[in-house]
């Protein structure tokens, strides 16, 4: 035990303190407008917000299927690499969504997302969106996620 | 004789159920429907994208842009709906990544049962033998 050793961060902390620029730069999850609300190491809550901009059905004003999709997809992201012990970025292999029933209009949607397993090269997730509990569930959403090794700066494009 | 053929062709219903879908307008998604094919396109926009990074779309969108392609697919050939069909499920598989330029879909009906349909559509960028992402949809086309 050493008393002047600082203490090492896991990325899910270091995540957790910086929820506001999770979502932040990534230019559609702000368009969105949904937020990241928890965080623990491999599980994440979020809130996905009602906005006539995002509806899928006119005559009805429910949200489309397709912000779900987005919504489900970015939480499970940031499940996957909240339960890393190293900081790694994560992409989407595949992801199943089911829509159990639709979304009430003019309500704002709760997500929650887990990573239940990693390997070597692949984080897996369940997903729920739901607007009271998870007895109610809106639409769950299953995912695989390939962990990317670390790139060079270089490798990247200027934006 | 009665002539069945509607006021409104199936095409400008397509074209007016994107119009009105505020959604599909956020995406900026546009179609042209040639007889019962179609091809959407989804302009690149600054917003599309997902990871500043490395300037890649996010998968969201390109998944929203597949699931509004497969639906009006569907739309476009079963004529005994009067609105959009429903989804059931769908599974995204994202195979390359999205750069940032436009991207081009189309959907085929694997299955058109008389409650259920079997949906495939792929989105592409610069080859259409390159699929970028591609998505199995099932919907609800039975009874309203």
């Amino acid at each position: 035990m050493t008393d002047d050793a600082t203490p090492t961060q896991e990325p899910w902390q270091i995540m957790g303190e910086n929820i506001e620029l999770m979502t932040g730069g990534i230019p559609w999850g702000r368009r969105m407008s949904f937020r990241v609300t928890k965080l623990e190491k491999g599980r994440v809550w979020g809130v996905q917000p009602w906005k006539e901009r995002l509806v899928g059905d006119p005559d009805t004003g429910v949200i489309h299927g397709g912000v779900l999709t987005a919504f489900l997809d970015n939480l499970s992201g940031m499940a996957a690499s909240s339960s890393l012990n190293e900081a790694r970025f994560v992409s989407t292999l595949d992801l199943r969504i089911d829509y159990m029933r639709p979304a009430e209009p003019k309500r704002e949607i709760i997500g929650e997302a887990e990573c239940y397993h990693i390997t070597r090269n692949v984080c897996f997730t369940h997903a729920w969106a739901y607007h009271e509990n998870r007895d109610k569930v809106i639409a769950t959403a299953a995912g695989a996620f390939a962990i990317n090794m670390p790139r060079a700066i270089s490798t990247m494009r200027p934006f | 004789m009665t002539d069945d053929t509607p006021l409104i062709s199936r095409a400008d219903q397509v074209y007016a159920f994107l119009g009105r879908t505020p959604f599909a307008q956020e995406i900026g998604m546009r179609c042209e429907v040639m007889g019962d094919e179609m091809t959407a396109i989804m302009p690149f926009q600054d917003k599309l994208i997902g990871n500043i990074a490395i300037k890649a779309l996010h998968g969201g969108a390109i998944g929203a842009f597949l699931e509004l392609t497969a639906m009006a697919q569907v739309f476009l050939v079963a004529e005994h709906l009067t609105r959009p069909p429903r989804p059931i499920n769908m599974t995204i598989d994202y195979l390359r990544q999205g750069h940032a330029k436009d991207t081009y879909a189309r959907a085929t009906i694997t299955k058109m049962g008389r409650r259920m349909c079997s949906v495939q559509a792929e989105a592409w960028q610069d080859e259409r033998s390159k699929p970028v992402t591609t998505l199995l949809a099932h919907f609800m086309v039975g009874g309203e």
